[in-house]
């Protein structure tokens, strides 16, 4: 029994860090429509750019993780101005692939700088383990989990409490409507990239800080899909709620059927899902018009 | 240049086909709270012209969107010459005879105006997916049927042969509406519904699609059924007029009683006395 | 210069090549190609014999993809079944003209179960539906040992009919270009059928494709049993030309490598495919020698390839759907129709 509510507890403080990577993704497909396949990468990103600017520059974790966000949200912007808005009105499959190539040229140019090595970048919280009976949590997992909760109840109080934050919802919900109250839509989008960008380049450092870093990294994004598929895309509470819940049964499977299995379960769990109860749990099945 | 079939066209497809009636039967719909539909009942006559007008948001389109199955009623029924059809997959519809046009156009953008309009015709094509792969001596056979059919049927009753080679994306709108309803004449139908076939036309391009439903409906007998905003149009063709508003039946008759019904003038101009055409 | 064509039968405009001159054309292409290992090097035959392999894989993403309009991230993890399919068939004494039509339809019914939640969801969905399948695939290679040999791979003996055994690339040459050009007109055989038309409806508009009378789940079910079909065989002829294969040959840059194939060929065109195959297999060709040439004076720079052939795929994608959405099939049919005009320009 204690084996179990050590996986469970390990598990679902994991899925923390998950739910940040699906807010990121989540985030922007609610604001801007688009499937940003490059989440995983764009998280990679930001947390090279912590590494190179801790252990290369020398600089103090904090100041690194300023200076990272910084630049993945000028990157962002970017993407968002020279290759989306072109792109705009284009069949969703188009855009889809934009942010493959998009991932395809983030990998290709991380991995030609840094290779493919295995890094360890300082790491941003102190590592305290806490002992509870005979049920050990390490530090790296529970101050995963903290920052996570921070930030995400942050993004909660920032939609619902600050004029830009609902003003973003608006833009979400209904855009001609909202420019036409006179919210700057171009801005809308741009400001919707950065906070995703910020948010995975957290994701990304404290994954990176606790578990080490290399290109594989890209890939923990992967079983994020399931969370998103399970939560419904377009439902951040949803998300949230499914990362916890596939951190659960990620921590399950590999407890009881062996690690291997954790690469495959999230998997499995989405074709179900999306055979059986295609928008989530959580999602809004959207009414089509003709 | 003349273009000639080599493959006889079957005599059934050469004659009229008599239309079927259509019937809608006490119907309901509902979107989550709203009732957009409450109890709509009316009947199209077989080869007569019947038109469904209303305001804005009067149900009209959902009455069209129940018939070809996009929508599905929460109570009553639809039958089509007796059989009902309430519940019958959406593109089994089109085999039974039921056709129809859209308010925004839709045609596929990445075919050619012909291959749009022998879309029309998907449901009578038999060829299976190995035959269609090696193109057969029976796929091609049925192909050029097809395009034998369409070309004699509809395109050159349509007046369309000069553009047929174009991608749709480059026909002016009166085209692209004319070419929609090509396509819908090439699915054979016994029930043609029109939603709104001449909106944002001018007088002489709504002329000609006046004639062409009309010629529609006396060559091959096709029960039709429309949808339309400009109210001289649809006095002067149809037999018979149904007013919706608020989901609702309020009136229906020959164009004559329709347009002196009280309901009818309070609903489209909020006052009596006033004539609606 | 030509000025128009006339046709006199229905028949004859609904021709595979309507025109005389295309026929002579592909003729002499099909003459000089077949020829190919009469008189190429080695080099070049054996990279026309993977360009063959791409073509065949690429024609069939095209389908699923290009004409119907579903995204398919799983097309990499498909040749994989085909392959190892292959491979088992062919320890077991299975021929070739067997083993390959039935990799085929395996991965097929692999394609259609892969593809059920497309009847329900549509383009997002549909695309972390096929990431979650390859993911499983690429697991079952990795873990099957019995059929896959597991990581450390698996060895497929070579194709052969009657005392001609297809060993060597002037002889796999042959299986490979028969097959592709085989398929390739079967796509255009496809197109031109109302099979082929009702994909692009159901890509354009499926609800209107629907009322129509298209049967949706029918359709799209069928685009990607074709798709997963020519990747079944595109990897049997894997199978056969390296004559043996490990899991880390089918990983998603593979996938992404046939979709970005498809976007700078030509979404929904078999010319799109073939030249999308051969322009992305030359890429990193290209890429290659530039870095060998370039390694005399940046020992370093052998290192940076592969990262940088990701990076130019990645590049490629996007450069293409800025500025070229319709891809190499429409900067062809522009040349082309320059040089019909010639001395004239438009």
């Amino acid at each position: 029994m204690s084996e179990f509510i050590e996986y469970s507890l390990l598990g679902i403080l994991s899925g923390g860090v998950t739910a940040l990577i699906a807010l990121s993704f989540v985030l922007i497909y609610k604001g801007t429509g688009v499937v940003n396949f490059a989440v995983g990468e764009v998280m990679m990103l930001g947390a090279y750019f912590y590494y190179a600017a801790t252990v290369m520059f020398g600089l103090p974790p904090v100041v690194a993780l300023a200076l990272g966000l910084i630049g993945i949200a000028v990157l962002a912007v970017a993407f968002e101005r020279i290759v989306l808005r072109p792109l705009s009105g284009q069949p969703p499959v188009a855009v889809l692939m934009a942010t493959i190539g998009m991932a395809s040229i983030i990998h290709g140019g991380v991995e030609a700088v840094w290779g493919g090595d295995t890094y360890s970048p300082p790491p941003l919280l102190p590592r305290t383990p806490l002992i509870f009976n005979d049920i050990l949590i390490p530090g790296a997992v529970l101050g995963n989990f903290a920052v996570a909760a921070v930030l995400i109840a942050g993004f909660f109080a920032f939609f619902r409490f600050t004029s830009v934050g609902i003003a973003l919802r608006a833009t979400a919900s209904d855009p001609v409507t909202a420019a036409t109250l006179g919210i700057d839509i171009n801005s809308a989008l741009r400001l919707t990239w950065v906070l995703s960008a910020v948010v995975g380049t957290v994701a990304g450092v404290l994954i990176a800080s606790s578990a080490g870093l290399s290109p594989l990294l890209a890939a923990a994004a992967m079983s994020v899909f399931a969370a998103i598929i399970l939560g419904g895309l377009d439902s951040i509470v949803g998300a949230i709620v499914a990362s916890l819940l596939i951190g659960w049964v990620e921590a399950l499977a590999a407890g009881y059927l062996g690690g291997k299995s954790r690469d495959i379960v999230p998997f499995v769990v989405v074709l179900v899902i999306l055979i059986f109860r295609p928008y989530g749990i959580f999602g809004s099945r959207t009414i089509e018009r003709l | 240049m003349s273009l000639r079939a080599e493959v006889e066209v079957p005599a059934v497809l050469q004659e009229p086909t008599q239309g079927l009636a259509l019937a809608v039967e006490g119907v309901d719909l509902r979107f989550g709270g709203i009732r957009a539909l409450r109890g709509v009942s009316f009947s199209a006559e077989p080869g007569k012209i019947t038109a469904v007008i209303g305001p804005n948001g009067a149900g009209k389109t959902s009455v069209f969107n129940a018939i070809s199955g996009f929508y599905r009623p929460a109570a009553g029924r639809i039958t089509l010459g007796g059989e009902d059809i309430t519940s019958m997959p959406i593109h089994a519809r089109a085999k039974r005879g039921i056709a129809r046009t859209f308010q925004n156009i839709a045609l596929f953008h990445g075919l050619s105006v012909l291959e749009n309009i022998k879309l029309g015709g998907h449901h009578t094509m038999r060829a299976g997916l190995l035959s269609a792969m090696v193109y057969s001596r029976s796929t091609r056979d049925e192909e050029v049927a097809l395009r034998a059919e369409v070309e004699r049927k509809v395109i050159d009753f349509l007046e369309i042969d000069h553009i047929r080679h174009l991608p749709v994306g480059v026909l002016p709108y009166g085209m692209q509406k004319r070419v929609e309803l090509a396509r819908a004449l090439a699915m054979q139908p016994q029930v043609l519904l029109l939603d709104e076939p001449v909106a944002g036309m001018n007088r002489e391009e709504t002329e000609d699609m006046a004639r062409f439903i009309l010629d529609v409906q006396e060559e091959w007998g096709v029960t039709v059924l429309l949808v339309e905003h400009d109210m001289g149009m649809v006095m002067d063709i149809s037999s018979k007029v149904v007013v919706l508003n608020f989901g609702e039946v309020i009136a229906s008759g020959t164009p004559d009683v329709v347009r002196r019904h009280p309901e009818v003038i309070r609903a489209y101009l909020g006052t009596e006395g006033a004539d609606p055409a | 210069m030509r000025t128009g064509i006339c046709h006199e039968t229905f028949a004859s405009e609904e021709r595979l090549w309507p025109v005389a001159a295309t026929r002579v054309w592909m003729l002499i292409l099909a003459i000089c190609l077949f020829s190919l290992p009469l008189w190429g090097g080695d080099y070049v035959l054996a990279m026309t014999c993977i360009v063959g392999i791409h073509i065949v894989a690429t024609l069939g993403l095209n389908i699923t993809t290009g004409n119907t309009g579903l995204i398919s991230l799983s097309h990499g993890a498909f040749l994989g079944v085909g392959c190892y399919t292959v491979a088992w068939l062919a320890h077991r004494g299975v021929p070739f003209y067997v083993a390959l039509p039935a990799a085929g339809l395996l991965t097929a019914l692999i394609g259609v179960v892969v593809g059920l939640p497309s009847l329900r969801v549509k383009g997002v969905y549909l695309a972390i539906a096929t990431l979650a399948a390859h993911f499983i695939l690429t697991f079952v290679f990795r873990e099957w040992d019995a059929v896959t040999g597991g990581v450390p791979g698996t060895t497929i003996p070579r194709a052969s009919i009657g005392n001609f055994t297809f060993v060597g690339d002037r002889r796999n040459f042959y299986l490979i270009y028969g097959c592709a050009f085989l398929l390739a007109i079967a796509a255009r055989n496809l197109a031109r059928t109302y099979i082929g038309r009702a994909f692009v409806a159901v890509r354009d508009r499926d609800i209107s494709a629907e009322i129509l009378g298209v049967n949706l789940l029918q359709t799209k079910l069928q685009a990607f049993a074709i798709g997963a079909f020519y990747a079944g065989v595109a990897g049997g002829l894997l199978g056969y030309f390296y004559g043996a294969i490990t899991p880390e040959y089918f990983v998603l840059t593979l996938s992404v490598f046939y979709l970005a194939a498809v976007i700078v060929g030509g979404l929904g065109t078999v010319l799109g495919s073939v030249l999308g195959a051969v322009f992305m297999t030359f890429v990193p060709e290209a890429l290659r020698l530039a870095v060998n040439a370039s390694s005399h004076w940046f020992p370093s720079v052998a290192a940076l390839l592969l990262p940088m052939g990701q990076a130019v795929f990645g590049l490629l994608i996007i450069v293409f759907l800025v500025f070229e959405p319709h891809g190499l099939a429409a900067i062809w049919s522009r040349v082309r129709r320059v040089i019909h005009l010639w001395p004239f320009r438009t």
